[in-house]
């Protein structure tokens, strides 16, 4: 994806470090569920998941407004858990923005400034650097109300960051501007953290934003972290279902392990045999299932000189989205198959037809084997 | 053709019947005291018959002593009656909206609202009631102004309450949670973020007690001693002995302050409302 926009963080050790912490509710409610991570420093990290998985709870125990049940929450060596928010170096950038209606764009800024006692000239001159770097500068005077929401975002940007904290949490940071906006944010989000350089929690529901944006992606469902990993690595080698289902488009082809050998292993599946080019662990006859991403796929109109990892199949709806095509294949078994095609040339006669029969074939490292 | 005549007819008969009916509920309401202003200038001994012009009632309002004496009072309670049930409202509001449970909150929320819904005449007949069985065994209070202010701060106080509790609710928590956040102590998120976000329903919430107490009559009845009686009071004792025509001089006074308190509002928010305006445009010029 585009994360060569920011390199990665220097591996420094873990800046901070949840540790086993868990978030009960009560009524069996428990929306943490023994979470553990290590944050590295200058890291964007970004928590992934469905709605209600636990994500903003995490968070906010982050910054103090929850006190997990059980756990550590450990940064830069110091223990948070019995710090109150306003003790904690820490600021958060709410999914509402909650920036304060009665104040003006610069006293929201500085608010937090003057909480600390700063002298009067740093404060001005600190809040006017903030306002530059958001771009800001001639809104000042501006109540919030008067702002448009990606200003306004700004402003809760700035407002987070002016007392140059040690973490910086973002909840949703984009969830209330509309699509456009948003892609055109994500990239100024991240160009203004790496300027900082502060290290980052984002907490989001929009993949393509955590990918976007975070050095490395958490998934979390039911107050579960899942995997952890870079977007490619996520992306590229899911763990488990869950995950390769979560994150983009995926073919999950159920089937069981027919051969396994050191350096090989064979899956048969309703539809074809898939050969994968490496041993997994695991014993013949066991459950897996061959994970296949859409875009991996190349469909044909003959079939290829090979037995395995090709499938036949009539082509049952295609989308066409100008840059690609998606096709649904309704293959032999009755599966559907979704493969998306890259439209290089323009009038090609190779556009496929709904109703036309073809072969769809993959290269065998295009294949994740998934065991759970 | 004709039909259309016929149609377009109908539709202005109609917009006359609207009007006249708009007009004949402006009368009703306003036509009484136009007239009340009109016959406070008439210098006729009765109050509704014309006699010529004068101001000789104005100038016996100066030097009515009675009259003078009780809207000192009234006053007097009316900003002590507004300031306390702003402040004890705030109090318990906060405890009703920030405090979802806590022992004995049904009971108490309960008793905050009963003077809205229980009957003024009721109230002030058991407070009377409870002052006089003091009185017999303590020696204590008089009735006075004193015990008028409790008896108006336990119904202002209520009214306090409904205003700064609903304001209190919808006020956004996570506002509270990011001055916080920011380093803000308990007690300065309170007036930092807080109360500002409270100042409109503190205000409104302060007018309306003000003017609860003002121009209250059963309780300061019940709980009045001698040497204290309140504008309405005393308004309301001379108008049972027939109406003159320097009550309707008061009345002519409380309308006109009334008038320009309004007018002189809406002034003011006007006006800072074109500065704002002056000052984005400003902005987004400069
Ligand atoms: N104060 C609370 N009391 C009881 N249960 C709560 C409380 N706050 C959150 N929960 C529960 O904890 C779970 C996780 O909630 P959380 O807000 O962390 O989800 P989320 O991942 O942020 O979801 P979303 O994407 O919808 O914001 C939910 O089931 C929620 O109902
Ligand atoms: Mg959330």
């Amino acid at each position: 994806m585009r994360s060569n926009l920011h390199p990665y963080a220097q591996d420094n050790g873990a800046f901070l470090q949840i540790q086993n912490v868990v978030k009960d509710f009560g009524h069996g409610a428990v929306a943490v569920n023994h979470v553990s991570l290590d944050i590295r420093k200058g890291e964007i990290f970004a928590l992934l998941g469905s709605s209600g998985c636990g994500k903003t709870t995490l968070l906010r125990m982050l910054a103090g407004f929850e006190t997990p049940t059980s756990g550590h929450i450990v940064l830069n060596g110091q223990d948070l858990v019995s710090l109150p928010p306003y003790q904690r170096p820490i600021n958060m950038m709410f999914q509402s923005y909650a920036l304060f209606p009665h104040l003006s764009v610069w006293d929201n800024v500085a608010f937090g400034l003057r909480r600390d006692g700063l002298p009067r000239e740093e404060v001005a001159e600190r809040v006017d650097a903030m306002l530059r770097l958001v771009q800001l500068e001639r809104y000042g005077k501006r109540k919030p109300h008067q702002l448009s929401g990606g200003q306004q975002q700004r402003v809760a940007l700035a407002r987070s960051l002016a007392k140059r904290p040690q973490l910086l949490l973002l909840d949703e940071p984009l969830g209330a501007l509309d699509k456009k906006l948003r892609e055109a944010t994500q990239i100024e989000l991240v160009n203004i953290i790496a300027e900082v350089g502060v290290t980052c929690v984002m907490v989001t529901h929009d993949q393509e934003e955590a990918m976007t944006m975070a050095h490395r992606i958490a998934i979390m469902s039911e107050g579960h972290i899942l995997q952890v990993g870079a977007p490619h690595e996520v992306y590229e080698t899911p763990a488990t279902r869950f995950v390769a289902d979560f994150i983009g488009n995926v073919n999950l082809m159920d089937g069981v392990l027919a051969l396994d050998e050191p350096d090989h292993v064979l899956i048969r599946c309703m539809d074809c045999e898939h050969l994968v080019g490496h041993g997994i662990t695991g014993t013949e006859g066991m459950a897996v299932a061959v994970a296949v991403r859409p875009e991996k796929i190349s469909l044909s109109r003959q079939p290829l000189e090979t037995p395995y990892n090709q499938v036949h199949g009539v082509v049952r709806d295609l989308a066409y989205f100008g840059s690609y095509t998606v096709y649904h294949l309704q293959l032999n078994s009755g599966a559907v198959l979704k493969v998306s095609a890259t439209n290089a040339a323009r009038h090609s006669d190779a556009m496929l037809q709904a109703g036309e029969s073809v072969w769809a074939h993959w290269d065998e490292t295009a294949q994740v084997v998934l065991t759970q | 053709m004709s039909r259309l005549t016929t149609a377009g007819l109908m539709t202005r008969l109609s917009r006359l019947l609207s009007l006249a009916w708009l007009a004949g509920g402006y009368l009703f309401l306003y036509l009484p005291i136009a007239a009340l202003v009109l016959y406070s200038f008439s210098a006729s001994e009765l109050p509704n018959t014309w006699g010529g012009f004068t101001l000789k009632w104005y100038a016996a309002l100066g030097h009515d002593q009675e009259l003078l004496d009780g809207l000192a009072l009234s006053l007097k309670i009316a900003f002590a009656t507004a300031w306390g049930s702003v402040l004890i409202g705030t109090a318990a509001a906060w405890a009703l909206v920030k405090h979802p449970r806590f022992r004995g909150r049904t009971l108490f929320s309960g008793m905050v609202n009963a003077p809205l819904v229980m009957p003024e005449v009721i109230v002030g007949l058991s407070l009377l009631l409870m002052l006089v069985s003091m009185q017999r065994w303590l020696g204590f209070p008089e009735r006075g102004a004193l015990t008028i202010w409790l008896g108006h701060l336990l119904l202002g106080l209520a009214y306090a309450t409904v205003v700064l509790q609903a304001r209190l609710k919808g006020l956004n928590p996570q506002l509270e949670e990011a001055a916080m956040d920011l380093g803000a102590r308990p007690g300065e998120v309170f007036f930092l973020v807080t109360l500002p976000g409270l100042a409109p329903s503190l205000v409104s919430a302060w007018l309306l007690t003000f003017t609860i107490s003002l121009d209250d009559v059963v309780l300061s009845a019940f709980l009045s001693g001698p040497g204290s009686t309140t504008l309405p009071l005393a308004i309301f004792s001379r108008a049972r002995l027939g109406l003159s025509p320097d009550i309707n001089a008061v009345a002519t006074v409380i309308i006109s302050v009334v008038a320009s308190g309004v007018v002189l509002a809406s002034y003011l928010i006007a006006r800072r409302e074109r500065r704002l305006a002056a000052e984005i445009a400003a902005a987004q010029h400069a």
